[in-house]
């Protein structure tokens, strides 16, 4: 069997970040498995701009963003697989995939790192009630038909979810032509980024009901029409609150789920973020299993994807160089108000700096964020508002994480 | 003119079709669909039932159990997933007890195995059941099988030995001009000495266009979840409840491809199309299967959906010539066991009804078989990649929930029975079945057919005629 020291499963920017990191670091036997015919990920139907702010003090669109690391991995010459698919990994870290051009194969591999991205919730999933027609489709479904393909899934809109998504599309839509009619959302507040609410829906009037769900979609052949109805505060539909909406289309952007079939099927430990439970090395719980980016935990800014996938890059190359923290673990508790942190363990003797990444469950006013490990107070700061939408990083130098006796919380309260 | 004309292929027309292309006749199959097995073949539980629940005497009972076996053969020709994994039937509660006797007393009556367990036995075979169990009526012959391939795989060995299938044929009007049936559809009109009347919850408007009837058929509803197959051993074979007057309950069931199906309801409705799920019948659905397996995993549903039973006034099968035609015969109100009975029907029907009309010469170079379904999945399964290496397009995966390859969709499309939409793709190869419910490979697929069709986009459907996918080309 071909062995490879590091194969990196996804060719999206988690993934090459990983791999231009272990090449700066001097690992050369990488393999990047991608399942598309390029590199990139989905990035490639994300034609807006704003990625890179953080990484390259520019406003990119997505193909432009992925381009310039794909430009990276090619000039290091890294070696990947495109139409690359791989169906099965164990816990010894062989990896088994089918690929267009090689066949099927398998490899052993000294460490990987699954970059595998997330996949849409979708009527499905969110058990939508009415009829099976044509016409209900998922956000990023209906932005690759319009990106890549060039046509348009509907004229008549609704949007249920308030995710990114679905407000980049409600624009992109609007652009073409079509009438974006309404953006519903269950929640009490949306679970957009602020920016995106202004520039996607309040710069073309399209309104934005918070509290309100679909109950139920319409249509023989093709959707029809659609009921909405308000929800009370435990999200419980107020009846007689109903109010039918005809359109031929529903986008539904109703969250993203980190796509780790291949960690499920060995069963590696999972967190409440769907994703893998990872040290600060962004190690899982299997030696030498690796995991970044959205199939970690979903991310609302594609520079901290990049960041993540270094660091899991990086932690790779301690592992196979043997380098890896040994140590005891502290764990890292989501407490007050927040919804879950990445990483979940920290080794005691880290060496390096730790960047603690998390969510806040209900949008928080004149927030203080807390990290506490008993009574110390190991960090604290004030924030205008926290919101579920948005990421927060911490980052915690390694001097305050050793000597610590108890585990760490991370807390968020109203001041 | 057609010797024989079939009106429906869902699984009772399509085996008929094909134990006719057995014989030197020409055999056509009228179906509304844009695809064979669109309606109640589709959505169902996907189980081959032992037979000992029907009413001893029936025709339900006498069909059940004369089906039941021609399974093993049925699905090596046709080359379509079939497992005899067993049923259980629970009783949770001590009330339950004397029913559960009475069932086993009726299944010696139909002549159908079974074993009653105590609790223990079945714990033992089913750790996850309700732990209150206090006995189950065990059949070894119940199958679990993949009814739409089954059908999809009929209609291609019938076409191959002969047969004609006219799709997107709507039936309006059906009259006899010098002893020859005159089919009209929407588009076309046809002839044929005899009709077999197989139009599912349609049966009785197309029954009526020879004669007054006095059944008709009213669909009753069953609404499902199906879960993801991410774990093995929920349950490992066919968990039902006692049955009651309305059907055989809300059942727990692994299926052949390894996902897990809960449901059905059953209700009455007044709409022939109606397909729709809702929030209220699938929560009582849920609470039902909960007491059964208390540990079904809701959070790993995948989708929800309902099909439609093709329920008889007479409580029964009608499998008979119409009162005032012999060349029309009526083979309807084909609810649950259907799929089971099928096989058992369709020998019934040419050997018991057509042959005393027509001669029936026998074709030599009849085929039973189909030509092999070659899968990545199988292949995995099987450790054995020789196949996929040798064969363009086989290791190009399309569908990433489903393991599904461009190899094998261009495979489908090539067959005599073709899909023509995106759902008929999904249910040949289970490309969107999974997780993502083509969230990923929907794209891929519309422009496959597009290309395959030469047609655009635009033009591919998600499902029947009409429920086309994509609206509009933005202009360059």
């Amino acid at each position: 069997m071909r062995h490879v020291d590091l194969v990196i499963i996804g060719g999206g920017c988690a993934g090459m970040a990983a791999a231009i990191e272990a090449k700066h670091q001097g690992i050369d036997d990488i393999l990047i498995l991608e399942k598309n015919s390029q590199l990139g990920g989905i990035l490639d139907q994300c034609i807006h701009n704003g990625f890179g702010l953080t990484e390259f003090k520019e406003e990119l669109t997505g193909p432009e963003y992925a381009s310039r690391f794909a430009k990276q991995v090619k000039e290091l010459n890294i070696p990947y697989l495109l139409n690359t698919y791989v169906m099965e990994i164990t816990k010894e870290k062989h990896v088994l995939f089918a690929s267009k051009d090689e066949g099927v194969e398998e490899i052993e591999a000294t460490a990987i790192v699954m970059a595998t991205g997330c996949y849409e919730r979708n009527a499905g999933a969110i058990q939508l009630a009415g009829s099976r027609c044509a016409g209900v489709i998922t956000a990023g479904a209906a932005q690759r038909y319009l990106n890549i393909h060039g046509y348009m899934c509907g004229k008549n809109i609704v949007i249920l979810g308030s995710g990114d998504i679905g407000l980049i599309m409600a624009r992109r839509l609007t652009l073409e032509g079509a009438n974006v009619i309404c953006v519903c959302e269950l929640m009490p507040y949306s679970n957009g980024l602020n920016r995106n609410i202004a520039q996607c829906l309040n710069d073309y009037n399209i309104p934005l009901y918070l509290s309100t769900t679909i109950k139920e979609v319409i249509g023989k052949k093709r959707l029809e029409k659609v009921i909405l109805t308000k929800v009370d505060e435990k999200l419980r539909p107020i009846e007689g609150s109903e109010i039918e909406l005809e359109c031929d289309t529903l986008i539904l952007s109703v969250g993203l789920i980190p796509y780790i079939s291949l960690l499920e099927n060995i069963d590696c430990p999972i967190s409440s973020t769907k994703g893998a439970i990872v040290n600060e090395d962004m190690e899982t719980g299997i030696p030498g299993i690796f995991s970044c980016g959205n199939c970690l935990h979903v991310h609302d800014v594609v520079d901290f994807v990049t960041d993540e996938g270094r660091s899991a890059g990086l932690g790779a190359s301690k592992y196979i160089k043997g380098l890896s923290s040994k140590g005891d673990y502290i764990k890292v508790i989501p407490s007050d108000n927040v919804s879950y942190v990445v990483p979940q363990n920290i080794h005691k003797d880290t060496s390096d700096d730790v960047t603690l990444k998390f969510r806040v469950r209900t949008p928080i006013k004149n927030a203080v964020i807390e990290i506490v490990s008993g009574d110390k107070v190991i960090y604290r700061m004030n924030k205008i508002a926290c919101i579920p939408s948005e990421m927060n990083l911490i980052k915690i130098s390694n001097s305050k994480l050793a000597n610590l006796e108890n585990d760490i919380c991370v807390k968020v309260n109203g001041r | 003119m057609f010797d024989i004309v079939i009106i429906g292929a869902g699984i009772t027309g399509t085996l008929i079709a094909r134990e006719l292309s057995k014989y030197h006749l020409k055999v056509g199959v009228i179906e509304k669909c844009n695809d064979v097995g669109n309606a109640t073949t589709n959505a169902n539980s996907a189980i081959i039932h032992s037979g000992y629940d029907p009413v001893p005497g029936t025709l339900k009972a006498k069909f059940n159990v004369l089906g039941n076996p021609m399974y093993d053969q049925l699905t090596k020709e046709l080359n379509v997933p079939f497992y005899r994994l067993g049923s259980l039937t629970v009783a949770i509660y001590d009330e339950q007890i004397p029913l559960l006797k009475d069932l086993a007393k009726r299944s010696k009556v139909n002549g159908v195995p079974v074993q009653l367990l105590n609790s223990e036995e079945v714990l033992a075979l089913e750790p996850n059941i309700n732990p209150n169990v206090k006995m189950a009526l065990f059949a070894p012959t119940c199958g679990i099988i993949d009814p739409f391939n089954l059908t999809v795989r009929a209609m291609e060995n019938a076409i191959d030995n002969g047969v004609t299938l006219l799709l997107s044929e709507e039936v309006i009007n059906i009259s006899k001009e010098n002893d020859i049936h005159i089919i009209r559809t929407k588009k076309n009109r046809y002839e044929a000495k005899i009709v077999i009347n197989c139009a599912g919850n349609y049966a009785d408007n197309i029954a009526s266009m020879i004669e007054p009837i006095d059944w008709s058929i009213t669909p009753r509803k069953g609404e499902y979840y199906v879960l993801d197959h991410y774990k093995a051993g929920l349950v490992n074979r066919t968990i039902f409840p006692l049955p009651s007057e309305k059907g055989k309950g809300i059942l727990v069931s692994v299926t052949t491809s390894g996902n897990y199906i809960v449901g059905p309801s059953s209700e009455p409705v007044p709409d022939k199309d109606d397909v729709s799920t809702d929030a209220l019948t699938l929560k009582n659905v849920k609470e039902q299967a909960l007491d059964l397996v208390p540990s079904v995993p809701f959070n790993q549903v995948i989708r929800t959906f309902s099909g439609l039973r093709p329920s008889c006034s007479r409580h029964d099968f009608i499998i008979e010539y119409a009162k005032t035609d012999k060349t029309f015969i009526n083979v309807a109100g084909i609810e649950s066991p259907g799929i089971a009975s099928s096989p058992a029907i369709a020998k019934y029907v040419v050997n018991e009804l057509v042959k005393p009309l027509m001669e029936l010469k026998e074709k030599e170079d009849f085929n039973p078989n189909v030509r092999k379904v070659e899968r990545l999945y199988y292949a995995e399964q099987n450790k054995d990649y020789s196949f996929i290496n040798s064969h363009e397009n086989y290791s190009e995966v399309i569908c990433s929930c489903e393991k599904v390859t461009l190899g094998e969709i261009m495979d489908q499309l090539n067959r005599s029975c073709p899909p023509h939409s995106v759902k008929g793709v999904k249910r040949r190869t289970r490309a969107g079945f999974g997780k993502c419910q083509g969230g990923f490979c929907q794209s891929k697929i519309v422009l496959l057919l597009a290309k395959h069709y030469g047609v655009s986009p635009l033009d591919i459907p998600l499902d029947d005629e009409g429920s086309n996918i994509l609206l509009e080309k933005v202009k360059d």
